[in-house]
């Protein structure tokens, strides 16, 4: 997973609450047994004016100038900012796979679905909550002036504006050490494999009727 | 004060360590595998040179891209069918039990794992698909997960978790005739919204509750992560315990006695605490149809689409006019007077038995009104079609008009070849009607099994009581 400390990093603005994962990557890309190249369909039917399939080259099809990525004002942009309930919907995480294999590394919404926000973190992107007055400030900082950056800075847990304005933002105390450090929470898990076994073990002499199946 | 409510109870149980921040280790006794969320997981056990912890915890099923048609010439598209074959392989290197597209078990992972009793209360229930929430109807605590957590828990068998809030859903009286458990989803919904019960785990409780038959909590379940909730969960009762009876992966004899016992303990105690307590009176509950792409975007069967005009929340007016633009409607229309193309009973939602004889004694002896250009119906597994065969619910449905499938997931999410086309109206009993869900440029209104038969046969929506 790549490390997550600071960035600052161009902001597009995303002006629609409930963003569901459909949106965000329409199920026939979900047909993929790979974990990278969802980029260009990220926003699949928002982005692009034809039907999107998996195979196709995307530089080929039609965009969509009005939705909003394709500004050329937004190109590059590594942060998105967002209404409330973002990634609602599925479990897909292809969803966050998407949005960072575009290039984003940080999404800001007064609120985000519990799923959603949980596989950010899994892939070193970084989902930060502000207050619904605070995210409308942004919009408006964001629309009225053209390469409007924000610097996010997880270490301090703080996102500044280009006049100087300053945010702090939530963050689970294990994830954002693990977003920092870049590290893979199996490997963590694992240290406690003992503690993990001996659990499992009372647990089959308690309840016996757990681990009937295929008696493995 | 040593009351615990059921979530408190389940989440206990399951604690393996405890972090001084609340981040928690929790054993996972039952994990569920689908072909769309795990290949990336198998990929990176392979490439970390791990095994699963405890295969037998294990169960796998194909739902998402199989076929409903066809199926002797397997899958045509050759994407989905990679996709398909890599969790039969991957089943196989591991050593996981699966259920293949020509097992008669095979079906929806949420359909199947309770139909084998693999599902079980008390028991920890996790899958790489968001409506896993629909095991909580067993008083199981079950939540979807992403595919680095699919890894995760093949991996350590626990997932890293922090407790939610509870919140108790409490629904008292009787719903009116027509209503239904769906109903009962999509009205809370409506109610709380799509972001109502996030960070919530939700228990649904109250004399409404305990009326429902376990495919009909199942369908309340299934239906609480729209509400945007953890999980959702109903208490064991005497129906909860009797569901499990001389199930394949359910214990018997003596194991039998224990389990119940313990099961029996699966309560909310008297005075418990909640963090949120929502009160709703079943009288006021109508059958339910969605108007736009979002399941709080809805209303009575008798109501009328609402107008943005009347909202003074930027956001949401603005919301409610996409979506409008999106579905084709005018403010104001009577939700009766909108015509439907298509017709979908099926998915995790509304795929089981009761559902299918319901949508039946609406169909039964009607026949699919000729400007409906395809009602279809898809068990939720390949037990639900061998009962109602036996029924003879299949032989209602074709001579309705319907067209009777194999089972799957099917046009709820339109990842095999059962689609909308751009701009066609969908009457779904499944539970997303998001923008291109049930296929690019398609539109979803949610609805129960029975508004759904309904309105095949008139064409449009109609409350089925009014149905002549």
């Amino acid at each position: 997973m790549k490390a997550f400390d600071r960035i600052d990093g161009l902001v597009v603005p995303l002006d629609r609450p409930n963003v569901d994962t459909d949106a965000i990557i329409p199920k026939q890309f979900l047909k993929s047994i790979r974990r990278s190249g969802f980029g260009p369909n990220l926003f699949d039917e928002w982005r692009y004016l034809d039907h999107g399939e998996p195979g196709m080259d995307n530089s080929l099809r039609p965009v969509n100038p009005d939705f909003v990525l394709n500004r050329p004002r937004y190109h590059g942009a590594q942060i998105l900012l967002a209404r409330e309930n973002f990634g609602c919907g599925s479990s897909r995480e292809h969803a966050p796979w998407a949005l960072e294999d575009y290039g984003f590394r940080a999404i800001i919404a007064p609120s985000f679905a519990d799923i959603f926000f949980n596989n950010c973190f899994k892939n070193g992107l970084l989902p930060i909550v502000l207050d619904a007055g605070i995210v409308d400030r942004l919009f408006a900082g964001t629309e009225a002036n053209e390469g409007y950056r924000l610097t996010v800075d997880l270490p301090s847990q703080t996102i500044r504006t280009p006049q100087g304005e300053e945010f702090s933002f939530e963050v689970d105390p294990f994830r954002k050490h693990c977003l920092i450090e870049g590290l893979d929470d199996i490997g963590l898990t694992l240290i406690h494999a003992e503690e993990i076994r001996a659990f499992e073990e009372k647990r089959k002499a308690e309840q016996p009727w757990l681990f009937i199946g295929n008696g493995k | 004060m040593n009351t615990r409510n059921l979530y408190d109870k389940l989440w206990e149980s399951h604690v393996v360590r405890q972090e001084s921040d609340g981040t928690a280790l929790l054993y996972i006794d039952r994990h569920l595998v689908h072909e769309v969320t795990s290949p990336q997981a198998f990929e990176g056990l392979r490439l970390a040179g791990r095994r699963p912890w405890r295969v037998g915890s294990v169960l796998a099923v194909a739902d998402h891209n199989v076929p409903t048609v066809g199926r002797e010439s397997g899958i045509l598209d050759p994407v989905s069918r990679l996709q398909v074959d890599t969790l039969d392989a991957n089943c196989e290197e591991f050593g996981i039990q699966e259920f293949r597209m020509d097992d008669v078990r095979q079906g929806i992972v949420h359909v199947v794992g309770p139909e084998q009793g693999a599902t079980l209360p008390g028991m920890t229930v996790v899958c790489g698909d968001s409506h896993t929430s629909t095991h909580g109807a067993f008083a199981a605590l079950a939540f979807g997960i992403g595919t680095s957590e699919v890894e995760h828990v093949l991996a350590t068998q626990c997932l890293l978790s922090k407790k939610s809030k509870s919140m108790l859903v409490k629904v008292e009286g009787n719903l009116p005739k027509g209503a239904t458990a769906k109903d009962i989803a999509l009205f809370v919904i409506g109610k709380i919204g799509t972001a109502g019960g996030t960070g919530y785990a939700i228990e649904f409780a109250g004399s409404a509750i305990r009326h429902l038959s376990m495919e009909g909590r199942m369908t309340l379940c299934n239906m609480a992560i729209e509400a945007g909730a953890r999980a959702g969960m109903v208490a064991v009762d005497e129906k909860t315990v009797e569901y499990f009876r001389g199930r394949p992966f359910a214990p018997s004899g003596e194991m039998w006695e224990a389990a119940c016992a313990y099961w029996r303990t699966l309560t909310s105690d008297e005075g418990a605490h909640f963090d949120a307590v929502v009160q709703i009176d079943a009288a006021q509950i109508r059958p339910q149809v969605t108007w736009g792409t979002s399941p709080e975007m809805v209303v009575g069967i008798d109501g009328q689409v609402p107008d943005p005009a009347s909202v003074s929340d930027a956001v949401k007016k603005s919301g409610m006019e996409k979506a409008l633009q999106y579905m084709g409607l005018e403010a104001g229309m009577a939700i009766s007077d909108v015509p439907v193309d298509k017709v979908f009973i099926g998915s995790c939602t509304n795929s089981r038995i009761e559902d299918l004889r319901a949508a039946a004694a609406i169909a039964k002896g009607r026949h699919v009104a000729s400007s409906v250009k395809l009602a279809m119906v898809v068990p939720g597994s390949g037990l639900v079609k061998k009962m109602a065969e036996a029924e003879g619910l299949d032989r209602i449905f074709l001579d309705a008009g319907f067209e009777w499938r194999e089972p799957g997931c099917s046009m709820c999410l339109a990842m095999n070849d059962d689609r909308l086309s751009p701009g066609e109206r969908c009457a779904s009993t499944s539970n997303r009607n998001f923008e291109g869900r049930q296929g690019a440029g398609g539109r979803t209104h949610l609805v129960s099994p029975e508004v759904a038969a309904a309105a095949a046969i008139a064409g449009h929506f109609i409350d089925p009581e009014a149905l002549q």
